[in-house]
């Protein structure tokens, strides 16, 4: 459990080791990047196997750091950024792993690559919000060179706007942290201290803290309507970075808004609650539809990223312990799954056929030509689906459950977002793999690379994880509905009621 | 009971098979296709197993197995037979073995045609086995994985549309399906069906449902009837039910009227009434109404068909039809029913579901051999005089025909005199028009077999080659049954009829 600090600065040192590498080659830069992913998941999951799951956040260090503001490098974790923890080393090993064949300056890539993973462990695990900040800022700096540089279509246009939504998001929750600290007394940084001192804020002063911070974060999670930068910023990404941004960077974003803005200010959640779940359940519908519509295969994926994300925003805005923990489930899960679905679009497909296009996807017989990412996607879809056995069902029947004590009527609406998630990845699959009867035998002959090692570990690494805990969802449950029974997160799922 | 854990090696025994064939990719057809089939046969052996210690006359389920599963949710892993799923599994031991025998043969990638049908085979059993709304979920979607894949991969040209079709239709009901238990969770605190049906018999359940007050307990009870009523189908939810059935190869078309179709009637049977016994009864009326439509309307559809798989397709819509108005005749009375006429009613409709499965299959695997020897044509008007060419053929499917419509002395009549004797007593006027689906049917079957096998030989028809031994090992086990039952329905009445009884005697105390 200590060593879960390590996974930070072994991020940052594989970072600064795979540049080095990558000097002398590009093999070395790899097998230095998977030995940091590697590492990264086993001190995760070394981690979780002697974590006790209790009410509250478990310290790990907690030192002074910026003394004269009352910062401190306080990281701690309870079963909520235990279950991300892992998601981020399980999505950081499979990336590297759908990175393999990255030959065009490796080292920097790793670097970068591991300074946005060592940013995201640091965000999970800060208890300070200043701290949670600095690392906040880490994760997304990265994302741009990630995309300008090993990107596609219309890299530097994906690039500009996901970072300039994503700084904007950072200033709101800057502005927020700065108003609360000053308005707290300007002596601690330590999100405890701050969500102490909110209740004597005034009403005006909570609400207003509360909506610059939730936006801010809720920007990078994806939020109807600041969600536009996610689908092209997918689709601009080299697959690696596509696989964190909807694994993990979009994670951040709902990370903040429930550990941050809602533990903070019970009373702004309260107020705000009905508002944060219509614009949520329009996210699962609207982005549902608009994937159900597209061209560009990872335009679908990108826009069922949206979506699903709806479903971790609108068990937030439920605010009872059932949808929360449905929330963090629904995280974990759409990490693995979205990672997955960018892995077989973004490597297995795209870069052998060169097309995303699913007019020329529909001409290529592509179940025969690459079976193994046929079964793939069609398993990854099934999970995408919302199908039972895979880990995206426990995650949303608990959403299910939780919304509907809170109001029925938006379990209803959300239900219907099953539908139509299930519309669009049956198109996905019928068109882009089987789009080309088997009896046809005029399609041109094509051959394509074999799908390599690498990406079948990847692969089969993530499939593993969804199926895993569709079937035993426990496995995360028991992390997280503890944590959720802290007295500061209580408050907050109780309108700010101890 | 005993310490073999029965009714899961009779779900898992056909997804081993299935992951068998998945891993063995060098595996050459023919041991392919002997795995397939043994792996298909277990069941039968297993059902075999199963009817032997059963004892009809116990209450309650018997082979019980339960174990905690996912602690967060409340839910377990709990299997449990009583005479309405025992009368399924065996319906599905002899249908699913069948099919896979009867086209096996015939179809291209023989493996993966037989792991996806195991698959399909499984998923069936246990949504006729699981009694806690999360593994049973988890079959009764996983079901629609391997199907739509038999159809897409296998269908007819109009495959990939009725496959996403039919998907879309029914995940559409399951979606609210979910939400209506994801709401009893919310009230009850259980998913297992004994829990919260005993909850429902005590009448805790309406009043834990009662308090959200307004609409939301009729849109939980609607939530549920949607996601069964889109399955099973009931009238005007079939519309995905004729293409679907029409496009798909001919096993699966045996498999989906045969099995999967009882898979919603079940559901009625299982969840719905006994969960929602107050609402069900608020509703039958209208709902007798749409069973009539089916029951109707489907008859009169089959008529109008010239697409010989799309007639049957559409009688199954109409013989379905009859367990479904059997079940809210006797739900619409509440307590004041005759007992006498309650009893028969419920007894037709699990008869009838079994005599549908074997009538169907049979037709079903008819039509595909019409087709397969007529290089893909089945319309109406492409045959002519098949009896002279085929004696055999036409005999069976004369027998299956005649066991379809109703004729004494074959299985049909037993569950369709059972449905309206019991109907007459509840619901006099309904069963009156009912019986118009009765002459409706008789005209189309009659008509299909007066076009295709008499006359002089035409068409298709010419030259048509009858039965070979594979065929007739596939169709003879089921018209042996179709005489057997038709003349000794006790064999199966009396594995249901305590438990029957035993329903009639909760509804009129």
């Amino acid at each position: 459990m200590n060593a879960l600090p390590w996974t930070i600065y072994v991020s940052f040192a594989g970072a600064l080791l795979a540049l080095a590498a990558g000097q002398r080659s590009a093999s070395a830069a790899r097998v230095v990047g998977l030995l940091t992913a590697l590492t990264g998941l086993g001190l995760a999951l070394g981690a979780a196997a002697d974590f006790t799951p209790a009410a509250g956040l478990q310290t790990l260090v907690n030192a002074p750091w910026i003394p004269e503001l009352g910062v401190r490098y306080h990281l701690a974790a309870d079963g909520i950024s235990l279950t991300l923890v892992v998601l981020t080393g399980l999505a950081a090993t499979a990336g590297v792993l759908f990175s393999w064949n990255i030959g065009e300056r490796t080292g920097e890539f790793f670097a970068l690559y591991f300074a946005l993973i060592g940013g995201v462990y640091g965000v999970f695990l800060s208890a300070d919000a200043f701290a949670f900040f600095v690392f906040y800022e880490i994760a997304i700096v990265p994302k741009y060179f990630l995309i300008a540089n090993w990107g596609s279509t219309n890299r530097e246009y994906g690039a500009m706007k996901l970072v300039l939504y994503s700084f904007a998001g950072s200033a709101l929750v800057l502005a927020g942290l700065l108003w609360a600290h000053g308005a707290a007394g300007g002596d601690s940084f330590a999100l405890a201290d701050l969500a102490a001192a909110a209740p004597n804020f005034t009403r005006f002063e909570q609400l207003g803290m509360f909506a610059l911070l939730f936006t801010g974060f809720a920007v990078l999670a994806g939020m109807f309507p600041f969600h536009t930068w996610a689908p092209t910023g997918h689709v601009a990404a080299p697959t690696a970075a596509s696989m964190l941004l909807a694994g993990v960077v979009m994670k951040l974003g709902a990370y903040g808004c429930l550990r941050v803005a809602m533990v903070t200010f019970p009373a702004g959640l309260a107020y705000f609650a009905p508002v944060i779940a219509w614009l949520a359940i329009i996210g699962i519908l609207y982005a549902g539809f608009v994937a159900l519509v597209q061209d560009d295969f990872k335009f679908v994926i990108g826009y069922s990223s949206v979506s699903h994300m709806g479903f971790v925003l609108l068990g937030l805005a439920a605010a009872n312990a059932t949808a929360v923990a449905g929330a963090v489930l629904q995280m974990f899960s759409h990490g693995v799954i979205a990672g997955l679905l960018f892995a077989v679009v973004g490597r297995m497909v795209y870069e052998r056929t060169h097309t995303r296009k699913m007019d020329d996807l529909r001409a290529l017989p592509l179940h025969r030509l690459l079976p193994f990412a046929a079964v793939v996607f069609v398993l990854a879809g099934l999970a995408s689906m919302g199908l039972p056995g895979f880990s995206g069902f426990p995650a949303e029947l608990t959403i299910l459950i939780g919304t509907w004590k809170t109001s029925p009527l938006w379990a209803l609406v959300a239900a219907s977002g099953v539908l139509v998630a299930a519309a669009f990845t049956l198109r996905a699959i019928q068109v882009s793999f089987f789009g080309q009867n088997e009896t046809a035998k005029d399609a041109p002959d094509h051959h394509y690379e074999p799908i390599t090692w690498p990406e079948k570990a990847g692969a089969v690494l993530l499939l593993a994880a969804t199926v895993y805990v569709g079937l035993n969802p426990d496995a995360l449950l028991r992390w997280i509905t503890p944590a959720l029974e802290s007295p500061l997160l209580r408050a907050a799922l109780n309108g700010g009621a101890p | 009971m005993n310490s073999l854990p029965l009714l899961s090696l009779l779900v898992f025994t056909p997804w081993l098979g299935a992951l068998v064939l998945a891993l063995l990719p060098r595996l050459g057809g023919g041991p392919a296709r002997t795995l397939a089939l043994l792996f298909s046969l277990s069941t039968l052996a297993l059902g075999a197993v199963a009817l032997g210690s059963f004892d009809p006359a116990a209450p309650g389920l018997q082979f019980v197995e339960k174990r905690a599963w996912i602690a967060a949710l409340g839910v377990s892993y709990h299997l449990g037979l009583d005479g309405l799923n025992l009368v399924l599994v065996l319906l599905t031991g002899l249908v699913a073995p069948a099919a896979l025998f009867g086209t096996i043969g015939s179809v291209t990638r023989p493996a993966l045609y037989g792991a996806l049908f195991l698959v399909l085979q499984g998923a069936a059993l246990g949504v006729f086995l699981f009694l806690d709304f999360f593994p049973w979920f988890v079959c009764w979607e996983l079901s629609l994985v391997p199907a739509f894949f038999l159809l897409k991969l296998w269908g007819g040209p109009g495959a990939a549309r009725a496959a996403y079709q039919f998907v879309i239709y029914t995940i559409g009901g399951s979606a609210f399906m979910l939400l209506g238990f994801a709401a009893l969770y919310a009230a009850a605190g259980t998913f297992d069906f004994v829990q919260l049906a005993a909850l429902a018999r005590e009448g805790a359940l309406a009043g834990k449902l009662a308090a959200l007050g307004g609409v939301w307990p009729q849109v939980i009870f609607y939530g549920v009837l949607l996601g069964l009523a889109v399955k099973v189908p009931l009238w005007p939810f079939h519309t995905w039910l004729p293409p679907a059935y029409a496009e798909a190869p001919t096993g699966a078309s045996m498999f989906l009227t045969g099995v999967m179709s009882k898979m919603g009637v079940y559901g009625f049977l299982r969840i719905l009434w006994p969960l929602f016994p107050a609402d069900l009864q608020t509703a039958a009326p209208w709902l007798l109404w749409l069973a009539l439509g089916g029951v109707v309307l489907g008859a009169y559809a089959a008529l109008r068909q010239t697409d010989l798989k799309r007639m049957v397709a559409y009688s199954s819509v109409n013989h379905l039809s009859y367990c479904l108005l059997a079940l809210f005749a006797v739900s619409s009375c509440g307590s004041e029913l005759a007992r006498d006429a309650s009893v028969a009613a419920l007894s037709g409709t699990i008869l009838q579901m079994f005599n549908h499965g074997l009538s169907a299959a049979a037709l079903f695997y008819c039509v595909g051999i019409l087709e397969s020897r007529s290089g893909g044509r089945r319309g109406l008007g492409d045959f002519g005089g098949v009896r002279t060419a085929a004696p055999v053929f036409a005999g069976f499917c004369g027998i299956a025909m005649f066991s379809s419509l109703g004729l004494p002395g074959l299985n049909g009549f037993v569950g369709e005199f059972l449905i309206f004797r019991g109907v007459f007593g509840l619901q006099p006027v309904l069963a009156a028009v009912a019986t118009l689906g009765l002459l409706a049917t008789a005209l189309f079957l009659l008509t299909f077999w007066q076009r295709v096998f008499h006359g002089p030989a035409a068409g298709a028809g010419v030259g048509f080659r009858d039965l070979g031994a594979g065929e007739t090992a596939t169709l003879l086990p089921l018209l042996v049954l179709m005489f057997v039952l038709g003349l000794m329905p006790q064999l199966l009445i009396r594995l249901f009829n305590p438990l029957v009884a035993s329903w009639a005697a909760h509804l009129s105390p």
